[in-house]
């Protein structure tokens, strides 16, 4: 009754193929948009900030480039964190290196240094496919992470290898080192987010979106009708190691604070991936929910029993914690392949019938 | 530069000559590793010949077995006891993944099912942890985990039983697979579920089976690792490392799973030992790894896997 | 046909496959503007035929020449490019994608690419992009597919499939279009409508068509020249009625022994 598309008819192709093309869609998302700059900024407390709001944006970015990676193109990848990682130390020499340049464009440089490592990474994808690319991903991650881990250089021969996000401005706002504000870092990392995931929806409605997705479902065909395998999958790699080197380099400036190469482990690999698989294949809105699922879980876990009146230890959490990740990607793997993003469309399509069944 | 080419391409290769009984010795300890992940490989490649299903979980059914086994006896089971114990516990883990993961997910595409077994791998994991508890623990299977000089070379008595089991369990499943009606049942299912099932091919034991069999190996593999380094959770990190030996030697071949076992052990052991300190050490973490990536540039099948000829 | 060089000319292929002699020394040629059926008993190479025309399979002898030129070694992608198209016996969509996105994937060669202007969207790549679904709703309403367009390929019934997938070959602009039995599992209604666009497409772009096809009525009522093949080689080339004719054509679909 509410959300009702009777009426708005497409004229020109241009409004059939917006973003949103459902009025009220359109008035909603603008708005939460508006809300998100101002109602956390505003309102949030320094822990729903620092413990929710910023580490879902940044997985939500993170979980962008995956999603075009596996989700769009089809490539499966375990190196994420590896990539992550390139982003956070490009980006800390960078700054080291130019501290006068503007912190965003440090970002995009380790960007595309994360961009180039993927790229080096991608060439195998020519004649390696499916699970036997995965694990050359997973020589990508194992290799970066050691070798980060190795070559003092990259961390300023600081002892143990920890990279530090130095004090740096935006517009005279103070938005890394420990001055700086979670609100100001939350803005930033909303601003990266929002920019990030409006490049990512224009490129998988277009062109590029196409071609990855004639190579994810039938490489074959896709060939013969033209797609040039090579150059479709190693732009995959490129773009999605760039936002995964950015999502990097906002992990530690805007979130950590600090970081080893312990952050960028396997296990990041692992979390991103079940991110983008609960989120929804193949969907930009699937990154952002199932990036805000996973974050929520074991905040939802350490609390819960709180709320309920019952204390576990620490060490059993962490395993039901465990267990209900493994639970729920079992769970939406038989249920909904196409995760939470599917199940959001599915309401909605509800929500255009109700209050009518059909 | 000049130094450099000679300390990478010389000066190891001479080490390596000058002393004769420390490069065997480093060759066997590499061949004793190298059998360990041939055993976990191998129960990937059950699993994989069988029902197409790549199991992620492989590391962790060894590490749950294993806990299981070493679970029970601290509770004061006599050792054959718990084995047969954990043997049952291992082929109801069977029947439980093959009604809840399995039947479900039926000719969905291998990525699908091989994601789930990631999230079986996250599941057992916490689970095995909460019913065991996280402290490595040991596990004593009354080998002596001392070394006995033999022509000169220092052997470990653990490693060599390890190996002799290993080289008995791979003869007795090549046979098996080759030889046997149940194992050309298995190679079947493995080709084409659908196929299978419409020629009357009991699926759903056909997986059981399979999934029990692969325990065992599990228990078989855990046995061997705990007993050498104690029960701990870095043995599921050994299937990350199984995965190159399963591109060396192709996904489905036993013999594969051996020969690249072999060469994955030996090779990083060598690499470790010979070109480690030159660049600081501890490439174990990614030689593997990239040993394997080199393969499958020049050779994406493995050494003995199928070719896979595509057809339009 | 007339006296100029025909369009596609296939002389002397052979293809193997491990220890299967797929083809055999086939050559035929097709003059441009024609309809040409490829018909024979199933498994005498008919698809792998196409398979290399296409640029899928290499023959390990003989020539393949397009508007002239050699064009035996060329990858597929490079093969599309020189303008021919086709469509699939197990029909090739991409499934997770809707209609209206499959037939755009077919102007994916005629679309001038910049990642960075389509990360941008509004300006030059979105003008390209209403300028090609413009010519896309063309061969939609053509083929009387505009109710389907936002559906995912993999919900649609066969029959319509398969005329998604001729409507994404037309999006290329092929000059020749390859179609791999077109009317494969459809009942009359939808025969008579794919013979119809199929000679449609002939007649008003005046695009080359080679099909391969069970169907002997539609193949005799469409078709200029019949090529049979079996077990590999050729059997008979020339015109419906010549062919028809022809004892080594019958002889062969009734399976009589051969050499």
């Amino acid at each position: 009754m509410i959300y009702r598309e009777a009426g708005q008819f497409k004229t020109t192709y241009a409004s059939d193929q917006a973003i949103f093309p459902v009025v009220q869609d359109r008035w909603v998302v603008a708005a939460l948009l508006v809300a998100a700059f101002v109602v956390p900024t505003a309102l949030a407390s320094d822990y729903w900030l620092q413990a929710i709001l910023i580490p879902f944006l940044i997985y939500a970015l993170a979980a962008l480039g995956l999603n075009i990676l596996t989700g769009y193109a089809g490539q499966l990848s375990l190196g994420t964190g590896g990539f992550m990682a390139v982003g956070g130390y490009a980006a800390f020499k960078l700054t080291s290196v130019f501290p006068g340049v503007n912190i965003l464009i440090i970002f995009l440089a380790a960007g595309l240094f994360a961009a180039a490592v993927g790229l080096a990474f991608g060439l195998p994808s020519l004649r390696i496919k499916g699970f036997y690319l995965a694990v050359a991903t997973l020589a990508a991650q194992f290799f970066l992470i050691w070798l980060f881990n190795k070559v003092a250089w990259f961390s300023n021969y600081a002892p143990s290898g920890t990279i530090t996000a130095p004090p740096r401005t935006v517009f005279g706002l103070m938005v890394t080192g420990p001055q700086a504000t979670p609100e100001a870092r939350y803005v930033v990392a909303l601003g990266l987010a929002v920019v990030f995931a409006l490049v990512a929806k224009n490129l998988v409605r277009g062109r590029v979106g196409r071609s990855w997705m004639a190579i994810r479902d039938r490489d074959i065909a896709a060939e013969i009708i033209g797609v040039r395998p090579l150059r479709t999958k190693l732009l995959a790699f490129g773009i999605s190691s760039f936002y995964c080197g950015v999502a990097g380099a906002a992990y530690v400036f805007l979130y950590l604070g600090s970081a080893e190469t312990l952050a960028f482990d396997i296990n990041l690999s692992f979390l991103v991936l079940f991110m983008v698989i609960i989120g929804g294949l193949g969907s930009i809105l699937g990154s952002f929910l199932g990036a805000a699922f996973i974050v929520m879980v074991p905040i939802f876990l350490t609390n819960a029993p709180h709320a309920l009146g019952v204390s576990l230890p620490v060490a059993l959490l962490k395993q039901i914690e465990l267990m209900i990740f493994g639970g729920l990607i079992l769970f939406f793997l038989i249920v909904e392949p196409h995760g939470l993003a599917r199940l959001w469309q599915i309401t909605k399509e509800k929500l255009r019938l109700w209050p009518f069944p059909h | 530069m000049l130094s450099v080419l000679h300390a990478v391409f010389v000066a190891p290769f001479v080490d390596m000559a000058t002393a004769p009984t420390f490069l065997a010795e480093v060759l066997i300890g590499g061949i004793a590793a190298g059998l360990m992940y041939s055993l976990v490989a191998l129960g990937f490649v059950l699993i994989f010949k069988a029902s197409g299903v790549f199991n992620f979980a492989q590391g962790v059914m060894v590490l749950f077995a294993a806990l299981t086994l070493v679970g029970l006896m601290e509770k004061g089971l006599h050792v054959v006891v718990a084995l047969l114990a954990t043997v049952v516990v291992m082929i109801a883990l069977a029947f439980g993944i093959e009604r809840v993961v399995l039947r479900p997910l039926v000719n969905q595409a291998p990525i699908i099912l091989f994601m789930a077994t990631i999230g079986l791998n996250f599941f057992l994991e916490g689970l095995g942890e909460m019913l065991w508890g996280a402290n490595v623990k040991r596990l004593d299977v009354g080998i002596p985990d001392e070394s006995v000089k033999l022509a000169g070379i220092l052997i470990n008595k653990l490693e060599m039983s390890a190996a002799a089991t290993a080289a008995v369990l791979v003869a007795v499943l090549a046979v098996f697979f080759q030889r046997t009606r149940i194992g050309r049942a298995l190679r079947a299912v493995a080709d084409d579920h659908e196929a299978a099932l419409s020629i009357g091919i009991p699926l759903k034991t056909i997986w059981v089976v399979v999934w029990a069999v692969a325990g065992l190996v599990a228990i078989a593999t855990g046995v061997m690792w705990g007993a050498k380094s104690g029960v701990q959770f870095s043995l599921s990190l050994i299937a990350l490392k199984a995965l190159p030996v399963l591109i060396l030697g192709g996904f489905t071949s036993v013999p594969g799973a051996i020969v690249g076992g072999l060469i994955i052990g030996t090779g990083e052991k060598l690499g470790e030992v010979y070109w480690g300190p030159l660049v600081g050490g501890a490439i174990e973490n990614w030689f593997a790894y990239v040993l394997a990536l080199v393969f499958l540039v020049f050779r994406p099948q493995g050494l003995f896997g199928e070719r896979i000829i595509e057809r339009v | 046909m007339s006296g100029r060089t025909p369009l596609l000319e296939v002389d002397g292929i052979s293809v193997r496959f491990g220890a299967v002699q797929a083809l055999e020394r086939v050559s035929l040629s097709i003059g441009r503007g024609e309809v040409a059926a490829i018909i024979g008993p199933n498994g005498a190479g008919k698809t792998t035929l196409l398979n290399v025309i296409s640029g899928f399979y290499h023959p390990y002898e003989g020539h393949i020449r397009f508007e002239g030129k050699d064009r035996t070694h060329l990858k597929p992608y490079d093969v599309a490019a020189l303008g021919i198209a086709r469509t699939f016996q197990n029909v090739a969509l991409f499934k997770g994608m809707s209609v209206l996105d499959n037939i755009m994937t077919g102007r994916l060669l005629k679309m001038k690419g910049s990642f960075l202007l389509e990360a941008l969207y509004w300006g030059p790549a979105q003008r390209q992009e209403l300028e090609h679904r413009a010519f896309v709703e063309r061969i939609i309403d053509f083929l009387e597919i505009q109710a389907i367009r936002k559906t995912p390929a993999g919900q649609l019934p066969y029959g319509l499939q398969k005329r998604v997938e001729l409507a994404r070959a037309l999006a290329a602009e092929p000059t020749l279009l390859l179609l791999d039995e077109p009317m494969a599992g459809m009942n009359v209604e939808e025969k008579e409508d794919m013979c119809r666009f199929v000679l449609g497409v002939n007649d008003e772009f005046g695009t080359t068509i080679a099909l391969i096809e069970h169907d002997m009525s539609v193949v005799m009522d469409i078709s200029d020249h019949v090529v049979t093949l079996d077990y590999g080689r050729k059997i008979a080339d020339g015109t419906p009625d010549e062919v028809r004719a022809n004892p080594a054509v019958i002889d062969a679909y009734l399976g009589l022994a051969h050499a």
